[in-house]
Parts: C-alpha cells; structure tokens; sequence
C-alpha cells in the first residue's frame, strides 16, 4: 500500500498546479457573473432583467457538463472559429453555470433587505445608485456570505470535469495511471478523493466563518 | 463568421438522441430513491449520541459531500472491484445509482434533518405523555409531520440529480449525452447533437422548476411559517 501510494503520489501532483488554477479563475468569474447577473435582475429596465434572465435559466436549466462539451465542441463548430483554449472553455463553463446560480443568490438577498431601508434612504434624498451602494447592497452581502461559500465548495467539486476536455489536471493524471494499470485504481482515486477534500478544508471553514459573520448582531 | 448550423442535422439526429431519455430519466429516478431511502440512513447515525461516532459520521459525510461525484463515480466504478476482500464488480448503471445515490444522500439526509428540527418539541413530549414506544413516535407523530414540509426541497433535488446523471456516460451509461457523443463523433456534427441535448434539459426541467414552485408556495400557505425558513436553506445545490 504504502509503495503504491509512493508511486501514485507524485503522478497525481503533476496536475495539481491545472486544477488550482482552473479553481481560481472559476471562482473569480462566477462571482463577478454572479454580481453583475443578480444586479441586472433587480434593474428597473425591463429588457435588461428579461435578458438575464434568459441567461440565468437556460444555465441553471442544464446541466454543467453537457455546457462544457456545448462550449468546447459545439461552439467552434458553429463560428468556425474556436476556443481552442481549453482552460478558457473550462472556466468559461464553470463560472456561467454558477454565476447563473450565485446571482440568485444575490437577486434573493437583495430583495431580502427590508423594504423600511430603502424608504429611509428615500427619505434621505439618496439618489438610486447610492441606495443601493451605501444602503442595500452591504446589508445583503452579509446574507449572501453563507451560501457563496458552500457554492466555492461546488465550484471546487466542478473543476474535476476539466479532464472530460482534455485538460491535465488532477483525474486527468490519475485516469492515465488506472488506464495502464487497473490494480492501481483504488490508490489513485482514493488519492484524488483525499486531495479535493484537503483543498475543500479551508472552505468548509471558510463557510462556517461566513455562517458567523452574517449571523452576528441581527436579531433573528 | 459564417454560422455553421445544419437543420438537416439536427432532425436526423434528435430521434437518435432522444432514445437515451428513458436511460437518463430512469437513472434520474433510481438515484434519487436510493438517495431518499440512504438519507434516512444519515439521519440516525447523526442522532447517535456516543461523540466519536457522531463526529466520524459528521466527518464522513463532509467528505462525501465536499469531493467531486465524478471521482466517487469512477471509485465505485474502477476501484471497488480491485480492493481484496470487500470488491464487488458492478455494471455502469449500478454504479451510477450507488454513487450519485451515496452523493445525493447526504443532502437528502440534511433535508430531512431541517424538518425533523422543524417539529415542535410538544409533539415529542405529548407522544412520550400518551405513552408511544420510540417507533410508533417516529412512523405515528414526527416523520408524518417533518416530512410534507420538505417536500418542495426534495423536489429541487431530484432536479439537480437530473442534471448530475449525465455525468455518468463517462462510465458508459449510454443516456442521451453518450448518444450525442456518439452521432456528434460519427458524423461530425457536435453542435448540432450537444445543443439537442442542452435542449432536452431545458425542456425537462425548466417546467418541472415552476411545478416545484408552485408547489412550494401552497405547502408554504399551508404549513405557514416552518416552511418557509426551510425554504431559505435549500437553496444550495
């Protein structure tokens, strides 16, 4: 056990390097498409919410992997020009799927925040950008913070359909070494299980953190 | 940019595609009984009060639920059949029952938790006072009521299972993504075979999402205020 997990190890970690950073720009991304997508969906411009929400439900209606493929083949075949980068397909496809989830999120904190708050800062004389600035918008960030963490977790989860496209990360490696040698399987995977949940640790904490921040000082 | 779309394509290969439905939807619904029932399994492992079981179980379940269920997919897969002793070798559909069924039992078993916590502590003290065994408590007075409640939420799971499934055509469960691997590599045609199968998603679970909802909002009226602060819960995937 202990010589296969030797052999196995530094086989695995060669991908390490792909799945972080498939990991980091993904999150990046789908909180920035989150933000902008739940902004757009509270607008007053009837055209801009339809159109977002054109986008939120046909992602959130699909599922990941088969927008993964749809961005990685299809869409090159349809321009005859492509994503041949198949990092920008990755994370392209990971972070519209749960930018379109996360600014649900957001559109639902955002109307969450009590109707008394926004009537407060009319009476104020702010102008509709700075209610929402100065007023709404960091009320309603402390609510999203629970559930923006367990989406990193998802996130974090998604990154292992990379390898589905040919990117060499983690499984990638791993699916090589069990294709050459079937009896080292339960090494690799187990390996690779350990590895995600190593990497999902901070997370699950971070998300506890953010349980307590957005718990703290609100009467419930 | 010329747009490179075929009609002709497209309608020689959505009957083709559409043969796998029955694949996907069938495995949709026996992940999500498999996970129904193993949720239940969760749900009285957590209530042991002996510590180091309880945190191991707590444990255990983090772990299921925080690692990739691709990666459980292959384990259960590839992997099980090789470990000595315990191996058992399974078909691609088999595993993808246990392992999206294991996966998805884990939330299930949470849901389940949040509506047990939602009976009121009486029920639990009237039953004791009219002198019900432990089972008769549980089959008579709490689970009737804990779980109708989160029904809803059990209903927005079975939609996300739905879109998880395809995820096992990487073990050869030929549902309608595998199809449309297939005709798209056979004839060249990805676009035309994936935005079909996109299509069959949306088609399938967008209204299945507004019936949930509706649905939601009458248990809402009609369990009033419990329902309500589970909702807020379940909206993570």
């Amino acid at each position: 056990m202990i010589n296969a997990i030797i052999e196995v190890f530094p086989v695995l970690m060669r991908g390490i390097n792909i799945t972080i950073t498939v990991f980091i720009f993904s999150a990046i991304f789908s909180y920035l498409f989150a933000f902008i997508a739940g902004l757009c969906r509270v607008s007053n411009n009837k055209f801009v919410r339809g159109g977002t929400g054109v986008y939120v439900e046909i992602f959130r209606g699909t599922s990941l992997i088969v927008q993964l493929f749809w961005l990685y083949y299809a869409i090159p075949m349809l321009f005859d020009v492509g994503i041949d980068n198949r990092l920008m397909a990755g994370v392209l496809a990971i972070s519209l799927n749960y930018g379109a989830y996360m600014s649900e999120i957001v559109r639902g904190s955002i109307l969450a925040v009590e109707k008394g708050q926004t009537e407060a800062s009319i009476a104020l004389n702010l102008s509709r950008a700075q209610r929402m600035r100065i007023v709404i918008f960091p009320q309603a960030l402390r609510m999203m913070l629970p559930e923006f963490g367990n989406y990193l977790i998802q996130i974090l989860k998604a990154t292992s359909l990379v390898s589905l496209i040919g990117m060499t990360d983690i499984l990638y490696h791993g699916n090589i070494l069990r294709s050459t040698n079937l009896s080292a399987a339960p090494t690799v995977y187990l390996l690779l299980l350990i590895f995600y949940f190593i990497m999902a640790l901070p997370l699950i904490f971070l998300t506890r953190k953010g349980e307590q921040i957005s718990k703290r000082g609100v009467a419930s | 940019m010329n747009i490179n779309w075929k009609w002709d394509m497209f309608f020689e290969a959505f009957p083709y595609i559409l043969q796998g439905i029955w694949v996907t939807v069938g495995l949709t619904f026996a992940c999500f009984l498999f996970a129904l029932l193993f949720g239940f399994v969760w749900v009285f492992l957590r209530r042991i009060k002996f510590k180091p079981v309880n945190w191991l179980v707590t444990w255990v379940m983090e772990f299921i639920r925080s690692t990739p269920p691709l990666i459980q997919l292959f384990f259960i897969y590839y992997a099980w059949p090789m470990i000595p002793g315990i191996g058992v070798s399974l078909t691609s559909f088999e595993s993808a029952i246990l392992g999206l069924g294991i996966h998805f039992s884990t939330y299930i078993g949470e849901v389940y938790r949040s509506g047990i916590e939602g009976v009121d502590k009486g029920q639990w003290e009237a039953s004791t006072a009219l002198n019900f065994s432990t089972r008769q408590k549980w089959t008579k007075i709490i689970l009737p009521q804990a779980i109708p409640p989160t029904i809803p939420m059990l209903g927005n799971y079975l939609i996300i299972m739905f879109k998880e499934v395809p995820l096992a055509s990487t073990i050869g469960v030929v549902g309608i993504l595998a199809l449309a691997q297939t005709y798209g590599t056979d004839n060249f045609r990805m676009l035309e075979s994936y935005t079909i199968v996109a299509l069959i998603f949306l088609l399938l679970s967008y209204p299945s999402a507004i019936l949930i909802n509706k649905l939601e909002k009458k248990l809402n009226r009609r369990f009033d205020k419990k329902a309500a602060i589970q909702e807020n819960k379940g909206a993570v995937v």
